[in-house]
């Protein structure tokens, strides 16, 4: 009988290896045997110890990470992706399986059962080949990356087995390279457009003779020493240093230290004889050594996909969790993150507007909302975010909108594959009702602020905590002088605001235990995010909306900066600020652990020093909201 | 008058009786366990009593995985043509699939369903052109329950939308906004497919905010 699904899945099947190598009618009685799975974020396929199933998996949509467990902590191999195929090595080797597999993201995959698999290639040599050399790598590979990448980074203790100094050292392979007769300013050009700090010279062989740097630059060029239109062989640094390709990363980084240089070729042979096949640069050492803000920034900064994004944010994981670790002080972790959240979101705009068949018509900004807007999120959470295009005439409105609709979706698409889930509430630049022009961004606000309603104050807490992540900041600026002049007549809007902030009770229960969730299926969780740091998010944006205060958008910097403007009460707002910092670090701490929101604490982990700890920021929680009641005479409000 | 409906009871083919006998105390399954079938139709038109289906496509599927080997796919023998919706979903009269008459699919779908759970695109489209296929044959209608993805849809959308949410969303409006490929629109197993991974996307939606419940998901 006629099949069109396994039709289309075999369609599928025949653009990626090993399947492109099996011919159409077999690849047919493959895909007759498929089984194609939805797996939302976060669900399991299989398990480290796990009988192996009768079948291996495929990507057809979405990401599946694979990871080990490293003491309490998930440690990724692997990020699966569209096409790639994964849960073989166990079927083969018939063991269990040594990975966890769950999906990272909303995922599609198919399952395919080796046993129809096995008889329909059982004869081919280049399937075998393959399968074989999918062994060797993969997420066979034993464990890369970051794991013990903390040695040589600022401010981090050795603290951990050094095994990536001994692994083979990560280098670029298709280095930007001149040739001999070049001059100085194309080179330099060369060097610009490929974001670049250095470039090989190398002969018609392709052998590496002599290397430019920025530093050269700088000395040679920048001091009037030598003209722009110089021969580059006149300034390069000659001859240069090689290393074989096989060259361990501890390897590559006593050579530099060695000769003092910043950049290893890798020829063929490792020697200047033969041909350049890449370059092993100082920040190559330091990614693969790891957890380096700096070197996270550049690797987003020069991210041409969004699969190297990616894997640029989830490095940013790992440092937070070794500044946890290390007792940072959260308002300077909080910094980084948010530096490196921001980073992602420009990145992911840069990347969408190539893909725009123009250039933005007119300008724009990007806003971050929520926690991002606020700076102060440090796990992944949703996205929440909006954008603000020019005031444009009439004719030209439609077009307009439609051109930024589609820029946002693609990046909100991106932001997703990135790690950052769509927002349930569809808070997003994608959707229509929040992507407008500036003139209507401050209709809206002002609707909000003189009309207030439930809707209103459930979508204040999100956008009234904005933060210009790209383009031109006046806007934000018009939308604050916008707010601030119309609250002056809105003392309503602060009531509701105010009731808001005080409808969940502090978390200090009668006989002084925690009142555990009741509702829902986490009954033994403690939501430490509506419970705690919600309450005490949202009574410092209405305290600093009440003084109109710009600028300060960090629930902690917002008590700081009312503790300072009141010195009264100062005491209780250093304390909120403190207890702000506290539960935050808590809450990012449960989330490492268990590799999701951290929202939910499980109170029977807890050590009876964490509790009194967590309880002892309750206790400004209820001062605050009493501080509110009052102020905002909320009392028959309620 | 009782002695008539005895004689109708009997006159029902063996096959019909086989498809009831599948409701007769049916257990409450927890909804990962249970067996649920997307289906889709082609048909000539939209006119319940002139037009005719064309072909079902069908998959079924128990906790998100779905056997591509347990998919059904029937093209029927018609009279009734329509140029118009040809151009749609592309079922010429005179095409070379395997067809089969109106009661030879009606037997297999029959058997093939069971007591599923139907999730449907416009379910009750979809169902009035099934049960007035039924009847011709002279037989009952469905007797399964039916979940239609457009109304499970608004259910998942945040409260502060539901004010302006649509009436009406088109398969293709649902791919858009839940990220699904639109790979084989219009063939109705290519839309079964689709529905069925649709459905599971709305219920994982649904699912984050609360524990499911049937009556909620089967409810108005």
């Amino acid at each position: 009988m006629k099949n069109s699904i396994a039709e289309r899945v075999a369609e599928f099947l025949k653009r990626y290896p090993p399947f492109n190598l099996i011919n159409a009618a077999s690849l047919l009685l493959i895909a007759e045997q498929v089984s194609i799975i939805y797996l939302e974020k976060g669900d399991t396929i299989f398990k480290n110890g796990d009988i192996n199933h009768d079948c291996f998996y495929v990507v057809r949509d979405g990401a599946i990470s694979l990871y080990y467990k490293n003491g309490d902590v998930n440690e990724i191999t692997n990020i699966h992706d569209t096409g790639d195929l994964f849960g073989l090595r166990a079927l083969i080797a018939k063991t269990p399986y040594h990975l966890n597999a769950t999906a990272n993201e909303e995922s599609i995959i198919y399952a395919i059962p080796i046993s129809i698999f096995q008889s329909v290639t059982d004869k081919s040599v280049n399937i075998q080949k393959y399968l074989i050399t999918a062994f060797a790598s993969n997420d066979y590979t034993p464990y890369t990356s970051e794991q013990a990448g903390k040695i040589f980074v600022d401010y981090i203790p050795s603290n951990s087995q050094d095994v990536v100094s001994f692994q083979t050292a990560n280098y670029t392979k298709a280095p930007i390279t001149c040739s001999t007769s070049s001059t100085l300013k194309s080179a330099a050009k060369k060097m610009c457009a490929h974001k670049i700090g250095c470039i090989i010279v190398i002969d018609t062989y392709k052998k590496p003779v002599g290397i430019i740097t920025n530093s050269d630059i700088k000395n040679k060029i920048a001091t009037g020493l030598f003209p722009i239109e110089t021969k580059v062989t006149q300034i390069m640094s000659s001859p240069v240093i090689t290393a074989k390709k096989d060259l361990t990363v501890a390897d590559g980084q006593l050579q530099m230290i060695k000769n003092s240089i910043g950049h290893l070729c890798i020829t063929k042979d490792g020697t200047v004889n033969s041909k350049l096949i890449g370059v092993l640069t100082h920040h190559d050492v330091l990614t693969s050594l790891g957890n380096n803000p700096t070197a996270i920034l550049k690797d987003i900064k020069r991210a041409k996909r969004t699969k190297k994004l990616r894997a640029a944010r989830h490095k940013a994981n790992g440092l937070l969790k070794s500044y946890l670790e290390q007792n940072i002080p959260l308002s300077h972790i909080i910094k980084i993150i948010s530096q490196i959240n921001d980073a992602v979101t420009v990145r992911a705009i840069d990347l969408a507007i190539l893909k725009m068949p123009t250039p933005p018509p007119v300008s724009f900004t990007w806003l971050a909302l929520g926690s991002q807007g606020r700076r102060e999120q440090l796990l992944f959470t949703d996205q929440d975010n909006a954008l603000i295009f020019e005031n444009v005439s009439k004719k030209d409105y439609a077009a307009t909108k439609d051109y930024f609709l589609e820029l946002s979706k693609l990046v909100n698409k991106t932001l997703n594959k990135v790690g950052f889930e769509y927002c349930e509430a569809d808070m997003m630049a994608s959707n229509p009702e929040w992507c407008k022009s500036l003139l209507e961004w401050q209709d809206q606000f002002k609707t909000w602020i003189l009309n207030p309603d439930e809707k209103a104050i459930l979508l204040s807490s999100v956008f009234f905590d904005y933060n210009a992540v790209y383009g031109n900041t006046t806007f934000t600026d018009k939308i604050t002088d916008t707010i601030f002049n119309t609250l002056n007549e809105a003392y309503l809007f602060y009531k509701f605001l105010g009731r808001d902030a005080v409808k969940s009770p502090s978390p200090l229960g009668f006989f002084k235990q925690f009142l555990i969730e009741q509702n829902g299926e986490q009954k033994e969780l403690f939501n430490i995010k509506s419970r705690a740091i919600m309450p005490l998010v949202d009574a410092a944006r209405l305290l600093i909306l009440n003084k109109q205060i710009k600028g300060v958008n960090n629930t902690y910097e917002r008590f700081e900066k009312l503790a300072a403007l009141e010195p009264e009460n100062s005491e209780l707002y250093e304390s909120c600020s403190y207890a702000f910092k506290a539960l935050s670090k808590f809450k990012t701490k449960q989330g490492l652990l268990n590799s999701n929101s951290g929202k939910f604490i499980n109170l029977k982990t807890l050590t009876k020093e964490e509790k009194l700890k967590l309880r002892r920021c309750f206790k400004p929680i209820h001062e605050i909201q009493d501080v509110l009641i009052n102020r905002f005479d909320l009392k028959n409000f309620i | 008058m009782i002695s008539w409906f005895k004689k109708r009871k009997k006159d029902y083919p063996e096959f019909w009786l086989d498809y009831l006998e599948h409701f007769k105390d049916i257990k409450k399954t927890p909804i990962n366990e249970t067996r649920f079938v997307a289906f889709d139709t082609e048909t000539t038109g939209f006119d319940r009593k002139k037009d005719r289906i064309l072909s079902i496509g069908a998959v079924a599927f128990v906790n998100k995985r779905i056997p591509v080997n347990q998919s059904l796919e029937l093209y029927l023998e018609q009279d009734i043509f329509n140029p118009e919706t040809v151009k749609i979903h592309e079922i010429m009269k005179s095409s070379d699939f395997v067809k089969i008459s109106e009661l030879e699919a009606i037997k297999v779908f029959l058997d093939y369903i069971k007591n599923a759970i139907l999730v449907a695109h416009h379910a009750n489209f979809d169902k009035t052109m099934m049960n007035e296929m039924l009847s011709r044959n002279g037989l009952g209608k469905l007797k399964n329950k039916f979940i239609d993805t457009g109304v499970l849809y608004n259910k998942s959308k945040h409260k502060i939308y539901q004010e302006n949410l649509k009436e009406h969303y088109y398969l293709d409006d649902l791919c858009e906004e839940l990220n699904v490929p639109k790979v084989d629109r219009h063939t109705a197993n290519g839309d079964a497919l689709i529905t069925a991974i649709v459905f599971l996307k709305i219920l994982a939606r649904l699912d984050k905010r609360k524990n499911l419940k049937w009556s909620y998901l089967l409810g108005k």
